[in-house]
């Protein structure tokens, strides 16, 4: 699948956004990362900046962005539309809650882990737009949301340790070890993804795909057309899968591996060291999950390049 | 409503493609394209028409296969539409209600004055039946030439989709598959015509019905060579037979 920049900027920066909406209200509960309202506001300007970025950038992949709005009214069936409808029911609670904190100097928990459920719900969302395509057997699945899920937790643990880590720069503070969990959840998910989408492929075929299969061995002689339509460039993208492994090495070091390394240099070398290493290492885990959903689209094949000659898909 | 219609006439207007028959000639995506650049969605647009780098919606693409099979294989010429299914993903991912599939005949259109060219619905589509206008920033497919086939300014033997009334080898018939009386539901009875993937639970409307079994592959033995033409050295016959052959 081709892999839009502003979807693959939607939906790695709204992930981390709506994560630390879920995790500053949860640390707060915990007393784990100050109360001060000026902390309140860096993590929720920082959060809404993600998500509000995030949103618009899905908008410019539109073909006709002015008509958005409309997105909204079909969320019965679709899963796009449920997105949109509750992303902008999540502004409320989050958006009271980070008011109050910020402006009343009132932390209301109840209203902060109502919009944190919100927020989960959102993601979700994003993931079953992907994970209910049966055509993209790569997409078809259940690593598919717990991916979306994972990946947006730990970016987001990633964020809000670099920016408690700021705050109390050089002091030792209590998040580092969830964040660590975060990472190791997030690493197991997409390595298991990885081993899924290996080793099995879409029950459908050139065979099926055309009903000759009982006939013999389906190839294409010719295609309908010379040059590429709309069906190659938007579902037949190959550029990465050349680079898969190279890629996926790189999304390994860069969103798992190093972070994991930098938060627990960061958890045994307390005072500046550490403060400036929980730092790199959300920027390292940023720069990763870009590469990692990139490949996400760009590994994902599409049972219509069946029709254009690939075997399997 | 992008939600599939839960009561309905029971009517499936769809077409029914001989791959037996069809000979690959692009007719019925040629005529598809002229009729339908001034139709329902129009225009299907082409860009760099007449330069590299051409490209523009179609809603009808006809692919080559060889099949290949032990003793022998054959070329299968295979037109590729919309297949108007009855669990047509397509519909229910639309995000805005542009995407919709009709009660009265399960014809599946889209509201181009309500699309927004998010593309999910051509993601969701296993046939490649949709192809997006960047020119108009809108989603495109057949219409079963929707402007047809109810058109009454049209003789009755015209309101069939363009691509069944241009068929010169007879490869495409148009008709109701939810009446088991229909000429299209004998010919997938009598012929077994199938469904296009199954197992992917669309439920597409139209029908392919297969090549039909081959008598005999290529012969063994080779061609028979001819005998050499007598006296072929003499110009006079030379002359009568170069007269006679043309």
């Amino acid at each position: 699948m081709h892999p839009a920049y502003s979807v693959i900027f939607f939906t790695t920066a709204s992930g981390a956004g709506y994560g630390m909406m879920v995790w500053l209200p949860v640390l707060l509960g915990l007393g784990w990362i100050p109360t001060d309202r000026y902390f309140g506001l860096t993590g929720f300007a920082i959060a809404f900046g993600l998500v509000t970025a995030g949103l618009l950038s899905s908008t410019f992949h539109l073909g006709r962005p002015e008509r958005a709005w409309r997105a909204l009214s079909q969320w019965r069936s679709s899963w796009l539309s449920r997105e949109g409808v509750v992303a902008i029911l999540t502004y409320i609670p989050t958006g009271l809650f980070g008011l109050a904190w910020v402006f009343l100097d009132e932390i209301n928990l109840g209203l902060g882990l109502l919009g944190a459920a919100l927020c989960l719900i959102t993601v979700y969302c994003t993931a079953m737009i992907y994970a209910s395509l049966k055509t993209i057997h790569a997409w078809c699945n259940a690593w598919t949301i717990a991916g979306y899920m994972a990946f947006a937790m730990m970016t987001s643990a990633l964020a809000v340790n670099a920016l408690d880590q700021l705050w109390r720069f050089g002091e030792t503070t209590r998040f580092g070890p969830l964040v660590l969990i975060a990472l190791a959840i997030g690493y197991a998910v997409k390595l298991g993804y990885w081993r899924y989408i290996d080793t099995t492929r879409s029950a459908s075929d050139a065979g099926t795909a055309t009903g000759l299969g009982g006939l013999g061995k389906v190839q294409l002689f010719e295609g309908p057309h010379t040059e590429e339509n709309y069906l190659n460039k938007e579902m037949g993208f190959r550029v990465a899968r050349k680079h898969a492994k190279r890629l996926r090495r790189i999304a390994r070091l860069l969103a798992f591996e190093l972070p994991s390394l930098l938060i627990i240099l960061s958890l045994t070398t307390p005072g500046p060291i550490g403060s400036t290493a929980a730092v790199i290492a959300f920027i390292l885990g940023a720069i990763g999950i870009v590469v990692e959903r990139w490949l996400f689209f760009a590994e994902a094949k599409h049972v219509v390049n069946l029709y254009y000659g690939a075997t399997t898909a | 409503m992008t939600s599939l219609p839960t009561a309905t006439t029971g009517k499936k207007l769809g077409l029914v493609i001989d791959l037996d028959i069809c000979v690959g000639c692009h007719a019925c995506a040629v005529i598809c394209k002229e009729w339908n650049t001034g139709g329902h969605m129009a225009p299907l647009t082409d860009v760099n028409a007449y330069e590299a780098g051409q490209y523009g919606v179609w809603f009808n693409r006809v692919h080559a296969y060889e099949v290949v099979a032990e003793g022998g294989g054959q070329t299968v010429h295979f037109p590729r539409s919309c297949l108007h299914c009855e669990n047509a993903a397509c519909v229910t991912v639309c995000p805005t209600g542009a995407s919709y599939k009709r009660s009265e005949d399960g014809i599946v259109l889209i509201d181009e004055h309500k699309c927004i060219g998010c593309k999910l619905c051509s993601w969701a589509c296993p046939y490649g039946a949709r192809e997006y206008d960047d020119q108009v920033g809108v989603m495109k497919k057949c219409t079963l030439c929707i402007d047809r086939i109810y058109n009454e300014n049209l003789e009755e033997i015209d309101r069939v989709p363009a691509c069944v009334s241009t068929c010169p080898a007879g490869a495409r018939h148009f008709g109701d598959h939810g009446d088991p009386d229909s000429k299209v539901s004998k010919l997938v009875a009598e012929r077994q015509g199938y469904d296009l993937m199954p197992e992917m639970g669309y439920a597409p409307t139209n029908k392919y019905l297969p090549p039909r079994p081959k008598r005999d592959f290529a012969q063994t033995d080779g061609p028979t060579e001819l005998a050499a033409m007598p006296n072929a050295d003499q110009p006079l016959l030379r002359w009568v037979d170069r007269l006679l052959s043309r």
